[in-house]
């Protein structure tokens, strides 16, 4: 039976098994692949998506788990976090492979709605799941000040 | 001859005309050549169309190190094109038109992209521009001269137009042979620090596209069920537990025997399936020891005879009689564990068929001049008839340059045995990566340094060994000179330090595990051992570290002057001079890996219970001529977060053949907490530009180590050094 949802604010129903991995869902199912795959075992935030408002890995995330539900990836966030982080991201030229940073971005957003200026220590905390192999992550600790600053001004 | 008046050709002589455009690149002979597109035997490295849209076309590829930035700022700036619209293309596979200058062979490694690019690209983006001015200024009646170009735009007194209107002009011009080049002193692009990555927009929209994201119609997907222990075969696999899983297509033997492919309509069924085989192997030609034994046996080998002496003028006995009349000797083994690259995006290629009977691979590639090759051998075509698409990859820290072109090789069969019809997306999980081989060699090394009662140094016994990364592979011949793989001990055996009797023996360990270059080769191990001991030596001798290092790089020779350059350079930046605040502890290394010269100021603090941070990494850099100087420090930052990473928690290791590891949980990568502020100056230097993406990384372990040391007294030179006693924290 198909499962429905809200996918970047619009329903959609997927005919595909419960117990799918929301990741392969996306990628595979849907044809969003802005969500990326780097571990399949909730160990490196690639596959980080929004699930009502709140970041997680959409790999450990069953079809099931979303019915009835409002999920965002990178291709449908929007709002002002969303903006100052882009937008944050492009200025200090954050990415390099840039594989990680749909992930990061969904992430950093997601600390940014709930905590408008964080300190470091709430940035390694909530970012920590995040891997980037490239380790961009000085310049994304500065990315997330800078969008903190862009919300504020 | 009949004259084609079908609406079909009617459409092709339109679609020609409307394609008029102006290409420049060069012959065969590597002459500068040019022509309206379509009719050429040249490699284009500048497209300019009738719109004046400018299109470079990139050699190399892009997997984060800032390659298509930057060769595109090569182009721009001698072609004065406007940088908001130029645009960006891969070139197709084509070893002749595209191999690396003075190398024959189209990859991307070494970090060559800038400087093997550097004259060449220039060249094409100034006879474009020299091209571009005589057509105007033959149409506009004015002397060449008075023609300016700027962003785009062609000016002559009260005259201006874009390049789209003379590119149809210039394309029936010849080339200049050698146009001039600007000034760097007129530089308006190259060395500008605010200049934005070109793809800075598509890698946080979620648009970019990696060859993962690459879905074809009917495209089937695999993965491969692999052995434990690498290097096994397979005998027999059973299937029967897949049979009947929805989406499951089917299981076949590869070849070679080196694995199951098993086929399914999405990634994660053919996951899912994978999990339901079951195989037999023949392991009697895989490798069988385990890690404890491995690092004995290459400590056994350092602590005897090398067989190989491999510093030029380096003779042991000498430097074993200047080691007996020293004051004082200074002794230390280091060992070195396997390592895997781990890119973000995991291996992964796809393959369809063509319709001129070939194979077309989309793929972040790094090296379609052996992937060409090697998957024609096994499909029986001709390298030609190998077409490949190269789209961004996700990283790769050496991974997806193989000599064998292995995943290609594996999605060649994939594609064979499932009938040579159909795409098929071939895909390694996590779990493949780490556990699938194609390591970074385990290493030891073992140093004796004599010191006189100065505390100069009067001798330096240096041994290492190491697997050769280069014997048995294509690369062979031109990388292996009397039995002796110059990547082995690169970085020690041509140290540039004014060290008396210097000789430095290498001994190969050898094992049916595959190793592979990682992110700075050789230098991810000697740049460690050759800092530490020459810390260990500064300490003994009594003597600051900088000063001790300075003491051996006076005079006129060019690398030591860089060398000496940079460390003062990382010594005034870090505030050296001063002691550390409290708490902190600071290391210093120096190093030149791919004719870069790197210093740094590691700056860590150590909790009551002994936990580390690394608080601060400063580093101090000269690679020549500067391209983008916002890229090389990313590269900077980049090289040192992969190397700290793993020298603080990675190993792969083997029980009885078998790796251990499966996936990031026991693979841990650098996350956010593990480091803080880098901070990276560029020594402003008028040499030739020298590559970046690699050199960020040797010097980086051992000035932590060394800043360990000052906090401890000990030296940490066993890796990783989590699991040598070590913990460190966020
Ligand atoms: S793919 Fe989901 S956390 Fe890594
Ligand atoms: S940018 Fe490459 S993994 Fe983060």
């Amino acid at each position: 039976m198909a499962i429905k949802f809200v996918l970047n604010g619009q329903p959609v129903s997927v005919d595909l098994p419960g117990d799918t991995p929301l990741l392969w869902v996306l990628r595979e199912g849907i044809g969003l692949t802005g969500t990326k795959f780097g571990c399949g075992v909730a160990a490196c935030g690639a596959c980080t998506i929004h699930l009502a408002g709140e970041p997680v890995r959409s790999c450990q995330t069953l079809l099931d788990d979303v019915a009835g539900q409002s999920v965002t990836t990178i291709e449908g966030v929007s709002g002002q976090a969303a903006q100052a982080v882009q937008a944050a991201w492009r200025e200090l030229d954050v990415v390099q492979c840039g594989y990680c940073q749909s992930g990061q971005i969904m992430s950093a957003v997601g600390l940014l709605s709930t905590t408008p200026r964080p300190t470091d220590a709430e940035i390694d905390d909530k970012m920590g799941g995040n891997v980037c192999r490239c380790a961009t992550y000085p310049r994304i600790r500065a990315a997330i000040h800078r969008a903190a600053d862009m919300m504020e001004g | 001859m009949t004259v084609q008046t079908s609406r079909r050709g009617f459409l092709k002589g339109i679609a020609a005309l409307s394609g008029v455009a102006l290409v420049v690149g060069f012959d065969a002979k590597g002459a500068l050549a040019a022509a309206p597109v379509g009719t050429l035997d040249l490699n284009p490295f500048v497209k300019i169309d009738g719109e004046g849209i400018v299109t470079v076309v990139l050699k190399h590829f892009e997997m984060g190190q800032g390659t298509s930035t930057g060769l595109a700022t090569l182009v721009a700036e001698e072609l004065d094109a406007d940088w908001a619209t130029l645009r960006t293309e891969f070139a197709p596979a084509d070893g002749e038109k595209y191999q690396i200058v003075g190398f024959g062979v189209q990859m991307t490694g070494g970090s060559m992209s800038i400087w093997n690019s550097y004259m060449q690209y220039r060249q094409a983006g100034a006879a474009a521009r020299a091209m571009l001015v005589e057509a105007a200024a033959a149409q506009w009646g004015v002397e060449p001269e008075a023609v300016t170009v700027e962003k785009g735009l062609l000016k002559a007194g009260d005259k201006s137009a874009g390049f789209g209107a003379f590119v149809a002009a210039a394309a029936a011009l010849i080339p200049p042979e050698s146009p001039p080049l600007k000034d760097p002193a007129a530089f308006s692009l190259i060395g500008k620090p605010d200049l934005k990555r070109r793809d800075n927009t598509n890698k946080t929209d979620g648009s970019a596209v990696f060859a993962l994201d690459v879905t074809l119609p009917g495209m089937v997907h695999a993965v491969i069920l692999r052995p434990d222990r690498p290097g096994s075969g397979l005998v027999s696999f059973d299937a029967s537990g897949a049979m009947g899983m929805v989406g499951f297509l089917d299981a076949k033997a590869l070849p070679n025997k080196a694995g199951v492919a098993v086929f399914a309509r999405s990634t994660w069924t053919a996951i899912q399936a994978r999990n339901a085989v079951t195989a037999q192997w023949d392991t009697s030609a895989a490798e069988a020891r385990s890690t404890d034994r491995m690092v004995e046996e290459h400590l056994a080998l350092v602590r005897g005879e090398p067989s190989y002496q491999v510093r030029e003028g380096g003779d042991l006995s000498a430097t074993t009689a200047a080691l007996s009349g020293a004051v004082q000797v200074v002794e230390a083994e280091f060992t070195f564990p396997h390592l895997a690259h781990a890119p973000m995006e995991p291996l992964n290629c796809v393959i369809e068929p063509t319709e001129t009977g070939g194979v077309r691979f989309h793929d972040g590639c790094q090296a379609p001049g052996i992937t060409q090759g090697a998957v024609a051998h096994v499909l029986g075509l001709t390298p030609d008839k190998v077409e490949v698409n190269t789209v961004f990859a996700g990283g790769s820290f050496g991974r997806r340059a193989n000599p064998t072109s292995d995943y290609h090789v594996e999605a060649a069969q994939a594609f064979a045995l499932f009938g040579g019809k159909t795409p098929i997306k071939l895909v390694w999980t996590r779990e493949d990566d780490i556990r699938g081989g194609y390591y970074r060699p385990m290493a030891a090394h073992r140093v004796k340094i004599g010191l006189d009662g100065d505390g100069k140094v009067v001798g330096w016994d240096h041994r290492l060994a190491v697997q050769s990364i280069m014997k048995g592979t294509p690369f062979e011949a031109f990388a292996v000179k009397d039995g002796v793989d110059g990547t082995s001990a690169e970085g020690v055996s041509d140290s540039h330090y004014a060290i008396p009797a210097l000789s430095v023996g290498l001994s190969d360990w050898t094992s049916p595990l595959k190793v592979l270059w990682w992110r700075s080769v050789g230098h991810s191990h000697t740049g460690f051992a050759m800092e530490v001991a020459m810390d260990m030596a500064a300490k003994a001798a009594g003597q600051d570290p900088v000063a001790f290092r300075l003491a051996l790089l006076e005079g006129d020779d060019p690398d030591r002057k860089r060398l000496a350059g940079v460390l003062r350079l990382v010594a005034e930046k870090s505030g050296w001079e001063k002691p550390a605040a409290p708490g902190r502890f600071r290391g210093v290394a120096v190093h030149k890996s791919f004719n870069t010269y790197v210093a740094q100021v590691a700056e860590i603090s150590r909790s009551e219970s002994g936990v580390i941070k690394i608080e601060k990494m400063t580093c101090a850099v000269d690679c020549g001529v500067v391209v983008n100087p916002d890229i090389v420090k990313a590269q900077m930052e980049g090289g040192i977060g992969f190397g700290l990473g793993a020298a603080m928690r990675n190993r792969i290791t083997f029980t009885d053949g078998a790796v251990d590891q499966w996936n990031f949980p026991d693979y841990v990568p650098l996350r956010m907490g593990d480091i803080g502020d880098i901070d990276v100056h560029i020594l402003s230097s008028v040499e030739a530009p020298t590559g970046v993406g690699e050199p960020g990384l040797p010097p980086s372990l051992p000035a932590v180590a060394n800043a360990i040391a000052a906090a401890t007294g000990d030296w940490p030179t066993h890796l990783p050094w989590s699991e040598n006693g070590l913990s460190f924290g966020a």
